[in-house]
């Protein structure tokens, strides 16, 4: 094995030549680093040879779970893909175990026996998963929780499974088992501490973790050591010590790891529980360097990546002689996580007590908030937080600066006045403008409320402030609070929904902030209770938020939502076929009709929009009976465009001086499928006799004398009758779609859950929207228009779910199940 | 003993101390996270439901108020909201949120280590008169 010949690819032998030879041994997140950090340096100075055991370049094994859960897609997470190596004249061995080293003769060599010499070793070995001594940890369906491939296995398996056991209640353990609930399993996870996260938490913050964790939905056992996992050829149950076991289809290992040191032990280094290195991340043989999760430093053996980035950055300063005498002296641990929608800090050791510590801690069961920090001579030696992360700057910067905590413990969380909040609305100056949108200042609105005007609408009414973006509601309500005598409003009314005690502005920002993508994701994180309005209201929004991105939960949707169909008195549906403009041919009508026979409709029927609406079809019908319409969803059933009603116009009508079939057609093929926080109906005359009755509808347009287009908003003929307002008129059928387009947005944006157009318009006041939507003074016409084109773009014809159902069971009816016989 | 039941509708009602069968109905993954299937178990109209956080119930399908299918109703917590009127029950009761509705007939659900959902199927019956269909005031 050993006279093999050496492994350098010729092309790059030339430019190698005369450099010393630089191996590094493992290309995950510590070897990657330390090749960027040695360019970084100096990119001339080595001939880098790297071996990386994953036939991939490194990725970044932080977001292992996202691949695993669907929101990142695996080739988003590689650091370097493999032309970076080329291009830096790097050669990189992927897939090539190094087995042994060499050191009298300064080579590395891999399994298939050939051999790499080195004049500098850096070992980056990292890590790999423990795995406890048990029986069945061979059978199939246990996966360990490290790698890219182990994500792929894990994921493709887990479609075939309904429950799953993750073995491990750590950081890792709960990403899997995060993981894992998007794939629909039904998770448990086993924890042998008597709490999740032993390494962060103390025992009361995992219990208040645990708790929060349960609510989502995932089975945490604590205090349980697994003894055997059951099954043959594959996995069926997970046994414990305690002699109860549970059934899963399939295991993750998720217990820890252990530094991968095999290779420096068996050559001869000073190992203890990982590679021993000193200041210099020097092993014991000085031309051999270890650096990442297969190092111990004084005493010391680190799993998370920010101090391996330290260390990376040390050693390629000593490596590459541009600071001989960089030390690396140990990291100060202070990680800042996401653990399931839960936000915690953790810094330090915080299971590292000395009876002489003082301990100050804060909790909040209620909101599962937990505070804890450990003060050692007067200085922050350990803290972690736990739901709520109010004094986690404060902390950090006590710990890292390594500065005395306040003599008051109690400053610890909570900053006296004067350093926490900078200023209070009352300090506030008179003359400073508080709603940016109407130019109103802090001593108007406090004018206002000393005469009474004591609510946000009577704010609004007196001075407009808040009646623009909405964006500065809150602080006039904190203003209402500071100056009025008494105050009984109702908070919920400018919330966007009543689950979520926001107003929309407020809402879509922290939706923004947090990257909510998903209605049980809002609800968890800011919700107060639950409703099916709420879930309604915030599945729109989300939609309009995150387009392609947001995650379609399909149990947030109205049945009608879900089967794209309006539900009946008797549980059947109705089907209304787009037919734009009300405009339909003979073929189209022959086909409905055979429809209608077909499948025995008890009703067909013209709407009120000009459609035709096939009343009484079950729900198992629906995918059939739309293929054999083979039309497009009429929206009939959602909060969305509904129908575009027109005239004959000038194509036939002796009065008609547009051609408003036409204009009606472009504007339903332009905005079909757009959806709004209510339903949107429009209407196209072709002259102001306004047989099309433009001017009760959300969106009007009138034909007039002359080649212009009136368009006309906020009109209602229902419950409500109003009559709609004049915005502007224009010549052109192209303007006509872009002022409408742009309202459509504004609303979209704006508009409360359910409020219609009819209560918008004046709640926004016209001339403030003809200001925004005509004349563009805000300078959202660009927004406005991009998003048209955007929700234009991502129009899809609904009831193609009609081949491919979005769920199980989407259009299935009452499945018959015989009784069995009873003995 | 073998017991067959009959077929024709409302001719009885499940007796609150009777026995109980468990029917297999199909498997927890029939039904996704937050959603009903509605099953027609011999001469029971039965909704099945799983929530987000895993628990799988069952009741009668239609809604005591107007015969609402609840299958098709929002989930709200360990609610369902009737698709018609969006009355509320409870699903661990039957309770209706809103007063004067009658509860919603509940049945027990085992799920079997294989996650098949067994819903529990009353097998002794009372007489007609005894039925409170859903047509009857309530």
């Amino acid at each position: 094995m050993t006279g093999s010949p050496a492994l350098t690819p010729p092309a790059l032998s030339v430019q190698r030549e005369g450099r010393p030879r630089l191996v590094v041994v493992g290309n995950g997140m510590a070897g990657g680093r330390l090749l960027e950090d040695i360019l970084a340096c100096d990119p001339q100075r080595f001939a880098i040879t790297v071996f990386g055991e994953e036939p991939y370049g490194n990725y970044n094994r932080i977001l292992l779970s996202e691949v695993l859960n669907g929101s990142q897609e695996a080739q988003n997470i590689f650091l370097n893909p493999l032309a970076w190596y080329a291009e830096n004249g790097i050669t990189l061995h992927a897939g090539r175990k190094v087995v042994r080293i060499d050191r009298e003769q300064r080579r590395v060599y891999c399994e298939d026996g050939q051999s790499e010499p080195y004049d500098l070793l850096v070992l980056a070995t990292g890590s790999k998963p423990f795995i406890p001594p048990i029986p069945g940890t061979t059978l199939r369906g246990v996966f360990v929780f490290r790698t890219l491939d182990d994500c792929r296995h894990i994921a493709s398996y887990a479609r075939q499974c309904q429950r799953a056991v993750v073995i491990g209640g750590g950081l890792l353990g709960l990403e899997a088992a995060k993981g894992l609930m998007t794939h629909h399993l039904d998770v448990t996870v086993v924890e042998m501490a008597p709490y999740l996260m032993s390494v962060q938490l103390d025992e009361a913050g995992g219990k208040v973790l645990g708790q929060t964790i349960e609510r989502l939905g995932i089975h945490i056992r604590t205090a349980t050591t697994t003894k055997e996992i059951v099954g043959h050829p594959h996995v069926t149950a997970v046994r414990f010590a305690d002699g109860t076991e549970i059934p899963a289809d399939m295991v993750v290992i998720a217990a820890g790891i252990r530094p991968n040191i095999d290779l420096a032990r068996e050559c001869g280094l000073a190992c203890e529980r990982a590679i021993v290195v000193d200041d210099q991340l020097r092993t014991s043989d000085p031309n051999i360097y270890a650096v990442g999760e297969c190092v111990q430093h004084n005493g010391v053996v680190y799993g998370l990546v920010a101090p391996i980035w330290e260390q990376t950055k040390v050693l390629a300063r000593v490596l590459t002689g541009s600071d001989p005498h960089a030390r690396y002296t140990g990291s100060r641990i202070a990680t800042r996580l996401k653990v399931m929608g839960v936000d915690l800090v953790s810094l330090g050791r915080i299971q590292d007590v000395q009876s002489s510590d003082e301990v100050v801690q804060f909790s909040e069961p209620a909101r599962q908030v937990y505070w804890k920090a450990i003060i050692r001579n007067g200085r922050l030696h350990a803290a972690c937080l736990l739901g709520d992360l109010g004094p986690a700057d404060q902390l950090q910067r006590l710990f890292h600066s390594g500065a005395e905590v306040p003599q008051r413990r109690v400053e610890i969380f909570f900053p006296p006045a004067a350093n926490a909040a900078p200023v209070t609305l009352a300090d506030l100056p008179d003359t400073q403008q508080i709603c940016d949108c109407n130019g109103v200042s802090k001593g108007t609105i406090v004018a206002a409320i000393r005469a009474g005007k004591c609510t946000l609408p009577a704010i609004g009414k007196a001075t407009r402030a808040g009646t623009g973006c909405g964006s500065c509601k809150k602080i006039i309500k904190g203003l209402i609070e500071c100056f009025a005598d008494s105050v009984t409003p109702d908070p919920s009314e400018d919330w966007y929904v009543p689950a979520v005690p926001m107003d929309k502005p407020t809402l879509v920002a922290e939706i923004r902030r947090r990257g909510l993508k998903s209605v049980s994701a809002v609800l968890q994180e800011l919700g107060q209770g639950e409703d099916e309005k709420s879930k309604n209201g915030l599945a729109s929004l989300l939609k309009s938020l995150w387009g392609k991105e947001y995650i379609d939960e399909r149990d947030a949707r109205f049945i009608n939502d879900r089967v794209h169909a309006n539900i009946q008195k008797d549980g059947t549906f109705s089907v209304v076929p787009r037919m734009y403009g009300g405009v339909t041919t003979p073929d189209e009508l022959i086909r409905i009709g055979q429809v209608a026979k077909k499948y025995q409709v008890p009703m067909v029927k013209i709407t009120g929009g000009q459609r035709i609406d096939l009343l009484g079809i079950r729900k198992e019908d629906l995918p059939k009976v739309w293929a054999d319409l083979g039309m497009p969803s009429g929206y009939a059933y959602t909060k969305a465009l509904r129908t575009v009603k027109t005239c004959v116009g000038s194509e036939f009508c002796r009065f008609g001086l547009n051609d408003s079939t036409g204009m009606g057609i472009a504007i339903e093929k332009r905005f079909q499928g757009f959806e709004f926080p209510a339903k949107v109906k429009m209407a196209v005359s072709g002259c102001p006799r306004n047989c099309a009755e433009a001017t009760v509808k959300d969106v009007g347009v009138v034909a007039t004398e002359g080649g212009e287009w009136e368009i006309s908003i906020g009109g209602a003929a229902g419950a409500h009758v109003r009559k709609s307002d004049v915005l502007c008129r224009v010549s052109s059928r192209e303007e006509v779609l872009r002022i409408i387009g742009r309202f459509l947005i504004y609303y979209r944006d704006n508009a409360k859950w359910l409020e219609r157009t009819y209560d918008f318009v004046p709640r926004i006041g016209l001339d403030k929207i003809r200001d925004i939507i005509v004349h563009d003074k805000l300078g959202l016409g660009e927004y406005l228009d991009a998003e048209v084109e955007k929700m234009a773009a991502a129009y899809v014809d609904p009831w193609l779910e009609r081949e491919h159902p979005a769920y199980e069971g989407q259009f299935d009816g009452e499945s018959r199940i015989p009784l069995p016989m009873v003995t | 003993m073998t017991i067959v039941l009959p077929l024709e509708k409302g001719g009885f009602a499940p007796m609150s101390s009777g026995e109980i069968t468990y029917v297999t109905v199909g498997p927890v993954s029939a039904i996704p996270p937050g959603m009903g299937r509605a099953y027609h178990v011999g001469p029971h109209r039965i909704a099945v439901f799983r929530t987000r956080s895993g628990r799988v119930f069952a009741t009668a399908q239609r809604c005591p108020h107007r015969g609402g299918p609840l299958a098709d109703g929002m989930l709200v917590g360990e609610q369902v909201v009737c698709p018609l009127h969006a009355f509320r029950f409870d699903l661990h009761t039957g309770q209706c949120e809103q007063s004067h509705v009658c509860p919603v007939q509940t049945y027990p659900v085992d799920i079997t280590p294989e996650g098949w959902i067994r819903i529990g199927i009353p097998t002794r019956f009372r007489s007609s008169e005894d039925v409170s269909p859903l047509l009857t005031s309530c």
